[in-house]
């Protein structure tokens, strides 16, 4: 019988140990070690231990709690998006484009707005890949334009047309003041704007800090979060444009 | 510390000394034939001119603009700006000046006779009144170090603060200096290396960064002033020479008594897609300035390394620290202000990564004995596993230690995760106490086998980069930069950001702060 309810586990099934640190903005006395338990009550762990307090500057003290907490995890009720299209080789991905598509399958990425952080899209396309996994570049049948860091929706669009992009693909790692979320709006409404929805190249963002269920509500085909590699993007974008469309 | 514990041979060192030579004179001598509009704006502003209008766009961007449409850059801004300046009767005052060209009452023109001979006299000595700021405030900085004295230990302690707020950053500051930093770096906005202007004023709106301003690098000097005295250590502060505007953005740290700047020559161009030649003539600028404020640069050869492979590139960042070594020698910089960078940035899982960035490191040290080098910690490899990322930031250091490095960037294990916090801050800088005081000492006795696995590295790493360095100088390093050698970006000289600012120069062409800059070499 498969569970569904777990909690934490320490060292004894169902002990519900977690531990957690924070910073309290209070110089470290008595009163402060019994204001971060307090706090850790809040959390649900009960009981807490205190294990380690140490003051840092005049006015902040930071601990770590180690307690059982008392939440249960309802399995039943989780949701996440899970890949709902099959994960492939790179030699299997080649021979589906070249046999179905039968011309090379366009990508264009970039990192838009102020966003300077090209980790991510240089991860995914190129052909050095990350963890190991070669990136879209290396893969024969993809033509791959990396338009970089700092790149206006506008040159995005422009450069999605010149190439006839059949995806594009736009990374976003700074998050402060949500702009993330501002630049991926920006960027589908100016797909939107620019070309009808049967020409749209399909619109994927990724990044650490996404909620992948927010796809529809950002006008994005797909967000990948941290830990995507290149082959689950390149197994998706054959799944969404060939093997689907020549069902 | 014991020198050539790699047991380097110094023929294939003074090989690679003049390839870099040979590969970087053609860009020097295109420097010396070009000027944009940045080093003309950084010439006004050492001549005096502040201010910005009511959209914000400082006036001398407004006065340079103005020139340009009206005469060109080729013949250099002081000639036509201190000629209309002579003739206009606003007494001398630059802003002034370029508030009435704004507003369409000036109309500049290419001075001849005696008339260039006048404007070339004024602007010269408008502009030594700014070097003259230069030179005073390096004084003061010697004599601040004399009477705070210098951090106990090397390397020093490089933290970094970056709220977006200068208000919020300097207490940040000055609590992270009573925590123990010996020099602060804020962190610029994202996106200002794009911008065509330097903003003005104390700012309060940032991304990911400060905005480098004139009087942002006011406050926080004044700031940390303050704390020299409190902790009787000289706290130095850094900020970003680099983007559009670098020529500007060092003068007015050599204005303002920075400390350090953050100061390449080639990160515009591969990680900005800043065009090659716009940077270049920026870069040598630049250089001139921190030359002469005796502010210590710091190089970026660390980026390299998160795009490409930090095994399979640690060449290109040899490569790039001799360039980066040249170009400075060039500019008039010496020994003790070039901090060349680096990064640990090898895949932990790969076996002897250890040892590697140990070779790597080392290779650094004994190819630049007497520079203070940059020591820059795990980033790519940090993966959000703070646990382990505080064991990788203790190895970093325990190599920056053993190798001697001079200025240490501590790393923090929530690296890729959020922006330090105050206990990340708290905890990465026990890191470093804890390894500097266990194994401070440590290099006295580190000697790597003789012909053992580090030396080989480190001489096989030097081979490569001789090797490329010779292909830099049959191919030229423009085309190199453009074919993608360096963090396999690949720049062509025609494209990038910021070439409609480069002009090449006229017969004629002048510059006051160059010919100052530039006596007695």
């Amino acid at each position: 019988m498969t569970k569904t309810v777990v909690r934490p586990y320490g060292d004894t099934t169902g002990d519900g140990m977690t531990q957690v640190s924070f910073t309290l903005p209070i110089p470290h006395d008595k009163k402060a070690e019994g204001a971060a338990l307090q706090l850790a009550a809040k959390m649900g762990l009960d009981p807490a231990m205190l294990v380690h307090a140490k003051q840092m500057g005049d006015g902040f003290t930071f601990f770590v709690i180690y307690g059982s907490v008392r939440h249960l995890v309802e399995l039943d009720k989780v949701q996440v998006v899970e890949r709902d299209f099959p994960l492939l080789g790179s030699k299997e991905i080649n021979t589906i484009v070249k046999q179905k598509l039968r011309r090379k399958l366009s990508v264009v990425g970039a990192c838009i707005g102020t966003d300077a952080h090209t980790v991510g899209i240089d991860a995914i396309l190129n052909i050095k890949g990350i963890a190991g996994e070669k990136g879209l570049e290396y893969y024969r049948e993809f033509k791959v334009v990396n338009m970089g860091a700092q790149v206006t929706v506008p040159e995005l669009v422009a450069a999605a047309k010149q190439e006839k992009a059949d995806a594009v693909l736009v990374s976003q790692v700074v998050t402060q003041r949500d702009a993330h979320l501002y630049n991926t709006r920006e960027m589908t409404a100016a797909f939107r704007e620019a070309m009808p929805a049967g020409k749209r190249p399909l619109l994927i963002v990724g990044g650490p800090r996404f909620d992948e269920l927010m796809a529809g509500e950002l006008g994005v085909d797909r967000i990948f979060g941290r830990g995507t590699t290149p082959r689950e993007v390149a197994s998706y974008l054959v799944h969404s444009l060939v093997t689907q469309r020549s069902k | 510390m014991n020198l050539n514990r790699l047991n380097l041979d110094p023929a294939v060192v003074q090989r690679a000394r003049e390839l870099a030579r040979l590969a970087g004179q053609p860009v020097v001598d295109m420097a010396r034939s070009h000027t944009t509009v940045s080093v003309e704006r950084a010439v006004l502003r050492l001549a005096g001119i502040t201010g910005a209008d009511a959209d914000g766009i400082p006036w001398v961007n407004r006065l340079v603009d103005q020139v340009r449409d009206d005469v060109g850059l080729g013949h250099g801004a002081t000639l036509p700006v201190f000629h209309a300046l002579a003739e206009s009767g606003v007494d001398g005052d630059l802003t002034l000046l370029a508030q009435k060209a704004a507003a369409g009452s000036v109309k500049f023109h290419i001075p001849e006779g005696k008339h260039a001979t006048a404007a070339k006299k004024l602007s010269k000595r408008a502009v030594a009144q700014g070097i003259k700021t230069i030179d005073r405030n390096r004084l003061e900085r010697d004599k601040l170090i004399k009477k705070h004295g210098e951090p106990k230990q090397r390397p020093w302690i490089y933290l970094i603060v970056a709220t977006g707020d200068i208000y919020e950053d300097i207490p940040q500051a000055q609590a992270a200096a009573r925590a123990g930093a010996d020099v602060i770096a804020v962190i610029r906005s994202t996106g200002q290396s794009l911008l065509d202007y330097v903003p003005e004023g104390a700012t309060r709106e940032g991304f990911a960064g400060t905005y480098a301003t004139q009087e942002n690098f006011r406050l926080m000097r004044a700031a940390l002033d303050e704390s020299s005295k409190e902790l009787g250590r000289y706290i130095r502060l850094t900020n970003y020479a680099s983007g559009l505007c670098m020529p500007e953005i060092a003068t007015l740290a050599g204005l303002q008594r920075l400390d350090m700047m953050l100061n390449d020559s080639m990160y515009g161009i591969l990680f900005r897609d800043i065009n090659p030649i716009r940077t270049f003539v920026d870069q040598r600028f630049s250089r001139q300035i921190h030359a002469r404020a005796g502010i210590i640069i710091n190089t970026g050869e660390d980026n390299y390394l998160t795009t490409a492979d930090a095994v399979e590139a640690a060449h290109t960042v040899t490569v790039s620290q001799l360039l980066n070594e040249y170009f400075a020698h060039e500019a008039g910089l010496e020994d003790w202000q070039l901090g060349l960078g680096h990064a640990f940035e090898i895949n932990p899982d790969l076996p002897e990564s250890f040892r590697l960035e140990l070779a790597h490191a080392l290779l650094a040290r004994e190819l630049f004995p007497d520079a203070p080098l940059k020591w820059m910690p795990p980033t790519k490899h940090m993966t959000g596993d703070v646990f382990r990322g505080n064991l990788l930031d203790g190895f970093f250091n325990l190599v920056g230690t053993l190798t001697g490095q001079g200025i240490l960037l501590v790393g923090m294990m929530t690296e890729a995760v959020v922006t330090p916090w105050l206990s990340d801050r708290d905890i990465a800088l026990q890191n470093v106490r804890y390894v500097l005081g266990a194994a401070g000492g440590l290099h006295e006795d580190f000697v790597p086998a003789p012909g053992g696995f580090i030396q080989q590295r480190a001489h096989g790493v030097l081979g490569e980069a001789v090797t490329l360095l010779e292909e830099i100088v049959d191919d030229t390093l423009l085309n190199a930069i453009a074919d993608g050698t360096f963090g396999i970006m690949k720049r062509p000289a025609n494209r990038g950001k910021g070439l409609d600012g480069v002009a090449k120069h006229e017969d004629g062409y002048y510059n006051p702060a160059t010919e100052i800059l530039e006596a007695g070499k």
